[in-house]
């Protein structure tokens, strides 16, 4: 290259200016929208009922919480497997005996300090260690369940009596929406703020955008990898609380999966796995999705298994909709 | 046996390959000669089939051959030994050098077979020693080249192209080199050979052809006889307008960066020098010489001993700094030491700018901000509106266009991107600015604004440490210039008294002229 003795042209002034934020998540509008056609289509009585809406947003509440963790890591170029055995875990050693005797207020610390530790773990792992995400986080997803199994004794721990307001965050209701709902708002709007409006933020595109130059301007990538890994565990805590209040009880059984959902919802929500693109909105806008139509298929008294291959289809057509996508806006 | 005539290939903007011939007899080491940028790489890309020729024909043995891809370049009998060692490590000898033509039966490898003819072919080669079942990745480089060779010579290759097989080797490495192509041409197979050490061509070669801007210069020069000052003008003077901004006039500032025997295994040895205040300082050297890596030990990208020293400080590296000899005042500076570097006004742009610096996807105003984001921010909390408006001043400054600090960097002309990485270490006062290949990629009207961009810099008192694969940009835009040949400073001094000419004997000949 650099063959010097010849002009070259300007290169072609694109008119791609950046997206707004409405087109940018137009699609999956438009797919949310459709659902919510069929639900009208199919049982006008029962989907749209203010019941109905709670019970959705009840539904998403704890996936949701970790999803904007997943959004973080997945955005830096990371992946972390172990959010369900962690929230697991965290749920399970906030509703011990030991923990329960100091009340609620410990009981939420607790789950919120064991998810980020597990995560600073796995961020350790990852950042300093040099192990693949996956396998850090996967050796984590075992591992967890695994001590949460034998905290629990496989029991399934309730959440003591005088312990209500562990359980209050379902059960009350501001304006007839539950508590944990305004949780899942909370994180989603911080989670926002803190992906758009700090440099922690900045730093997280570049990082998983091109490491290499984030190392080069001065950014301590190793550090900063490790920081998103604690957040996606101290999502995982408060996923914990939540998850504790919708159902009573701690458990190594809670959250089964969550890390296929979590990651699909990202992706759906137009996140690269590569790294260093995606947006919150999208994630939320992608886990709605896949909980409408969990609600839909039970609505209508369908069998679960087709809910999955609907869901499975519903990944690949979204992925396949932004590679087009992203054709059309890269030349 | 190859007849190359006519060959143009056009990229996007540039014409790399500008009307090149070239003719091989079979049986002899035909050197290729050319400074960076000639064309020497696209034109052995065109061969291995890896780049299609726009215009021009190509003979092999008398008949038209155009490689259509390497397949088919294989097929012709042409194999290629590129400088970057195209082997996979994690396969085993055998298994490299078969690649692609495995000893199979119905899909199934068999091992043993491939085991023993892969013994023969290194055997041939002189170096039994290797072992088949070896992993790649487990050998030295010598043998990485050997293994290469093997690959080569197992296809039948007619004509092998070698891409600078001596840089990654020792001298007596070398002359086994010189021992395998003397035997393969004995048997009539042809070699180009890629170098720029003069004393290797005039050992092994037979004929020389030189590429100047894309076109032939002199074709079939005897390889043994022709003054190497001959060869040396036919590379220089090349037909550029290069427009420098003229030097400062008064003389530069205090010491920004001193640098104390720096040496990194198998890169460079004992660099010393200093860059002052206002004050380019320019490496000049050939690819591999060692230029790039000290300006990443500079920054504290890569290890290496001996001190870095900014504004009169001995450079700690993130609590890492460990004394290396007791006796001695060497320091180990790890890697992660950037961090520091940037505290103390340090500044990179670096070689590879889309794979090092930029983020391609965010806006303008995002890359030049990203070094320096914590100076708009308050507990972490960006003040967006300052931020963007000091982007657009320097955006302003350095005159990138176009003037939308929010459009993509990846839409920009190579030329303002480079202007974008600048920007970058224009934010919270710089002292000192690395700058490694900084006009790579761009045009010429672009490369003057740049140039006048750096000479300005220096002017407000940044000290700037240059580096260039092309002579007279060294020469044309720094102060003092230091000249680097296989990891060593061979000569250090004021930039007005040397000339493209003397430079490019001094790296090729390894005399301090």
């Amino acid at each position: 290259m650099a063959e010097a003795g010849r002009t070259v042209a300007e290169a072609p002034a694109t008119t791609a200016a950046p997206r707004s934020f409405e087109l940018r998540h137009l699609g999956l509008f438009v797919a949310l929208a459709l659902l919510v056609g069929v639900g009208l289509l199919t049982r006008p009585a029962a989907f749209a009922t203010a019941d109905n809406l709670v019970s959705i947003l009840s539904l998403a509440a704890t996936i949701g919480v970790i999803t904007v963790g997943a959004t973080f890591v997945i955005i830096g170029g990371g992946i972390d497997l172990s959010v369900g055995a962690v929230m697991a875990l965290a749920s399970v050693w906030a509703t011990t005996v030991a923990t329960q005797e100091f009340g609620p207020v410990v009981m939420a610390i607790c789950a919120i300090l064991v998810g980020t530790g597990a995560g600073l773990v796995n961020g350790l792992l990852v950042a300093y260690g040099r192990l693949v995400p996956f396998i850090a986080t996967l050796a984590m997803l075992v591992a967890a369940r695994g001590l949460a199994q034998r905290m629990s004794d496989r029991r399934t721990q309730l959440v003591r009596t005088d312990n209500q307001a562990i359980v209050d965050l379902a059960t009350t209701r501001v304006l007839g929406v539950p508590l944990l709902v305004y949780v899942f708002a909370l994180v989603v709007v911080l989670g926002w703020i803190l992906l758009n409006r700090t440099t922690f933020g900045r730093r997280t595109y570049a990082v998983g955008g091109n490491p290499e130059a984030a190392r080069l301007a001065g950014i301590d990538v190793r550090r900063h990898t490790m920081l998103l890994y604690a957040l996606s565990g101290l999502c995982c805590g408060i996923a914990a609380i939540l998850i504790m209040a919708r159902t009573t009880t701690g458990s190594s059984t809670h959250g089964d999966l969550y890390e296929l959902d979590a990651i699909a919802a990202v992706i759906i929500g137009g996140t690269l796995l590569t790294g260093g693109r995606g947006t919150i909105v999208g994630s939320i806008l992608g886990l709605l999705i896949f909980t409408i139509i969990t609600n839909l298929f039970i609505l209508n008294g369908l069998n679960t298994s087709d809910q999955l291959i609907a869901k499975g289809l519903i990944i690949v057509v979204a992925v396949l909709l932004q590679r087009r996508n992203l054709k059309e806006r890269t030349p | 046996m190859l007849v190359m005539r006519g060959i143009v290939k056009q990229f996007p903007g540039v014409r790399a390959l500008d009307g090149v011939d070239l003719d091989v007899r079979a049986g002899e080491v035909h050197c290729l000669l050319g400074q960076n940028g000639a064309g020497k790489s696209t034109l052995i890309k065109v061969l291995a089939g890896a780049h299609r020729p726009d215009e021009g024909t190509i003979e092999l043995n008398g008949v038209p051959a155009a490689p259509a891809g390497p397949v088919d370049a294989i097929r012709l009998g042409i194999a290629t030994i590129y400088q970057e060692l195209d082997l996979v490590d994690g396969l085993t000898v055998a298994d490299n050098i078969f690649l692609g033509h495995e000893h199979a039966r119905l899909g199934f490898t068999d091992r043993r077979a491939a085991n023993r003819a892969a013994g023969e072919v290194l055997t041939r080669l002189g170096h039994p020693e290797i072992r088949p079942s070896t992993e790649v990745g487990r050998l030295p480089p010598a043998a990485k080249q050997i293994v290469s060779m093997a690959r080569a010579l197992s296809r039948e290759a007619r004509l092998i192209v070698m891409d600078e097989p001596s840089a990654a080797l020792a001298h007596d490495e070398v002359a086994n080199l010189f021992r395998i192509i003397r035997d393969l041409t004995a048997r009539g197979v042809a070699v180009v050979y890629i170098s720029h050490r003069m004393e290797e061509i005039r050992e092994i070669g037979d004929r020389v052809t030189v590429l100047k801007d894309g076109r032939t210069i002199a074709v079939g020069l005897p390889a043994r006889d022709t003054p190497t000052s001959e060869i040396v003008s036919l590379m220089t003077g090349r037909d550029v307008e290069y427009v420098f901004p003229p030097r400062a006039a008064r003389p530069p500032g205090e010491e920004v960066l001193r640098v104390e025997d720096l040496s990194s295994p198998g890169a460079f040895a004992g660099v010393s020098f200093s860059v002052r205040a206002g004050e380019i300082v320019g490496l000049a050297g050939l690819v591999g010489s060692g230029r790039s890596e000290i300006l990443e030990a500079v920054y504290g990208a890569r290890r290496a001993t001996g001190q870095v020293l900014v504004g009169g400080r001995p450079v700690r590296r993130a609590g890492l700094l460990r004394s290396v000899r007791r006796d001695g005042p060497l320091r180990a500076l790890r890697r992660g030491g950037v961090v520091e570097s940037v505290r103390l006004g340090m500044g990179l742009a670096p070689e590879e700018r889309k794979a090092q610096a930029l983020l391609l996807d965010q806006s303008v105003t995002a890359n030049i901000t990203l070094g320096g984001l914590s100076g708009f921010a308050r507990l972490g909390w960006l003040d967006r509106a300052r931020e963007r408006a000091e982007a657009t001043r320097l955006a302003e400054a350095l005159d990138i266009r176009p003037r939308d600090p929010e459009r993509p960097v990846k839409t920009l002309s190579g030329g303002n991107q480079q202007k974008a990485v600048l920007a970058r270490w224009l934010l919270g006062g710089r002292r000192l600015l690395l700058l490694d290949e900084p006009t790579r990629g761009v045009d010429v009207g672009a490369r003057a604004e740049l140039y006048t961009v750096i000479r300005r810099l220096a002017e407000d008192g940044i000290g700037v440490l240059l580096v260039s694969s092309e002579v007279p940009e060294v020469l044309g835009l720094a102060d003092r210039v230091l000249v680097l040949r296989e990891g060593t400073v061979i000569h250090q001094g004021d930039a007005r008294d040397l000339d493209e000419h003397r430079v490019l004997d001094m790296i090729m000949n390894g005399r301090a002229a």
